[in-house]
């Protein structure tokens, strides 16, 4: 991994930087974003899916809707223009910048329990990203029923002709960037995903840089 | 813009004036039938599946246009929803009764089996690595997990209303409906699937419409788990035809105990799939701890 750099120069979009912060492997994190600040994730080494959830933070009753999204924008692939909507049909963020060009909406987040069906029962003990999602969001009143499909920022998830859908390797590269637009304050949960059993971080969970910026004023 | 002033009672109602004749009144309205209603009790239905007696049956209801139910039903039931006028879509969540944090996850129930097409044999599942129900029967191939429902502003937008009590109700606001009335809310909402309208995706990503199979197809569903049903009968958002369009909906479920045993055996829709038989090993362990089983 190359030495860092300065969030001033790496974030996606201009501005002054109110929050720089690593993300470690396998870790959660969250941070609400101001309406018209701007969220640059940094796939610092390449491959590393970030499981999303997005609530309005001034009622997490109104959440990311993986389907309002879809059906919205007619397609399952999010990229630069992307609006993130909520189960409302409120936007909640638009993706602004995009180094990458395809990330899933579709696959959810990893758990211990699901891992018992893909991988078998002897991987129950592992880390997940529910684990991290539901602990993270407890810090805001967040329990089970607060989560729904989330986002997943650099995994890559076809659907074949046949319907056949499945996560392979991934499109991302060490240092590529996507960078979301907060169009209301927006509490942003991610769990940066522990799975070591499928190739959604390479085998290899590494750490991720979140970076926001106020664009529109002197840096 | 009409009046809304009345000055004398409605001629069909001559005699309300008084409880004793608004008493009359009200019950002499017992016993009626409508198109759309429920049976009660359901073996009274005149609108029996062939093959399956209307004694056996412990759900019966036609579900209007843009209407929608909800029911408790138990482990081991079979609920068959028929299209009938080739213009129903229903959007159905499953919550588990005894812990409703449990619940539909369309993530994992395409994720896990590697099939993002609801068919025969796809398990819907939690997100908890249990089996909710089982797809058993499907004449339609025409479903979608994908789009998910539609909302109030959405259908304000495209067609002037969303609000249930509106020509063009949004799945969402029924949906909330059918929470609300078990104890649930907003929050105990996730995207739902839909039935008997059909979505694929494009090699783009893109979505593609494929709207429906015809009149009178049916899917049927088997409950691993005691569970609360809920079902919104309304336009699916890409249907693509400026006006509201959705037709009446017919549900129906009765005992089938057996047919999870079938279902295991792989005698019922053929050999489930790995991740399918852990899922229901999970699920009767979960039920078995409990002391259910």
């Amino acid at each position: 991994m190359n030495a860092p750099t300065a969030a001033t120069d790496t974030a996606l979009i201009p501005g002054v930087v109110v929050l720089d912060e690593q993300v470690g492997a396998r870790a959660a994190w969250s941070a609400v974003v101001a309406a018209g600040d701007v969220l640059t994730i940094v796939d610092l080494a390449g491959n590393q899916a970030v499981d999303c959830l997005l609530y309005s933070a001034a009622d997490t009753a109104v959440r990311y809707s993986a389907s309002e999204t879809i059906a919205r924008q007619g397609g399952i692939v999010l990229t630069t223009g992307s609006v993130l909507r909520a189960d409302t049909g409120a936007a909640l963020s638009t993706v602004v910048g995009d180094e990458v060009g395809v990330h899933d909406t579709l696959g959810g987040a990893c758990s211990k329990e699901s891992n018992t069906l893909r991988y078998g029962q002897h991987t129950r003990a592992q880390h997940g990203c529910m684990e991290n999602f539901l602990l993270e969001g407890s810090r805001y009143g967040l329990g089970a029923k607060d989560l729904a499909s989330n986002i997943n920022w650099f995994m890559n998830v076809p659907v074949d002709p046949d319907g056949a859908l499945g996560i392979v390797d991934g499109l991302s590269a060490p240092g590529k960037r996507v960078a979301l637009r907060a169009e209301v304050d927006v509490l942003v949960l991610v769990s940066n995903c522990p799975q070591v059993n499928n190739p959604c971080n390479a085998f290899d969970p590494t750490p991720v840089r979140m970076i926001v910026t106020r664009p529109g004023e002197a840096a | 813009m009409t009046s809304h002033v009345r000055d004398a009672p409605h001629a069909d109602h001559p005699d309300t004036a008084t409880t004793a004749g608004a008493k009359a009144h009200a019950r002499a309205q017992h016993g009626r039938t409508a198109d759309v209603m429920r049976h009660v009790p359901a073996s009274s239905s005149p609108t029996a599946p062939d093959g399956v007696p209307a004694e056996g049956l412990v759900w019966s209801e036609t579900v209007a246009a843009g209407g929608y139910t909800t029911a408790v039903l138990a482990r081991g039931t079979r609920i068959r929803f028929t299209d009938l006028d080739g213009d129903a879509c229903a959007h159905v969540l499953i919550h588990r009764a005894d812990g409703p944090h449990e619940r539909l996850n369309v993530a994992d129930t395409v994720k896990v089996p590697w099939q993002a097409y609801l068919g025969v044999g796809h398990p819907l599942l939690s997100g908890f690595g249990r089996v909710l129900a089982t797809v058993v029967a499907d004449t339609s191939g025409h479903h979608d997990a994908l789009a998910g429902t539609t909302t109030r502003a959405g259908n304000a937008a495209r067609y002037g209303a969303g609000a249930p009590e509106s020509p063009s109700p949004a799945g969402r606001e029924l949906l909330l409906l059918a929470a609300l009335k078990n104890g649930l809310g907003p929050r105990d909402l996730p995207p739902s699937p839909s039935f008997f309208k059909g979505v694929r995706v494009a090699s783009d990503g893109t979505l593609q419409w494929q709207g429906s199979a015809g009149a009178g197809a049916h899917v049927d569903l088997l409950l691993h788990v005691d569970a609360i049903v809920s079902l919104a009968n309304t336009a699916h958002p890409l249907d693509p035809r400026p006006e509201f369009t959705c037709s009446a909906l017919r549900m129906h479920a009765w005992p089938a105990g057996d047919d999870l045993d079938l279902l295991a055996a792989g005698d019922l829709v053929g050999p489930l799939r790995p991740e399918h038989r852990q899922a229901v090993a999970n699920t009767d362990a979960d039920l078995i701890a409990r002391g259910v089983l």
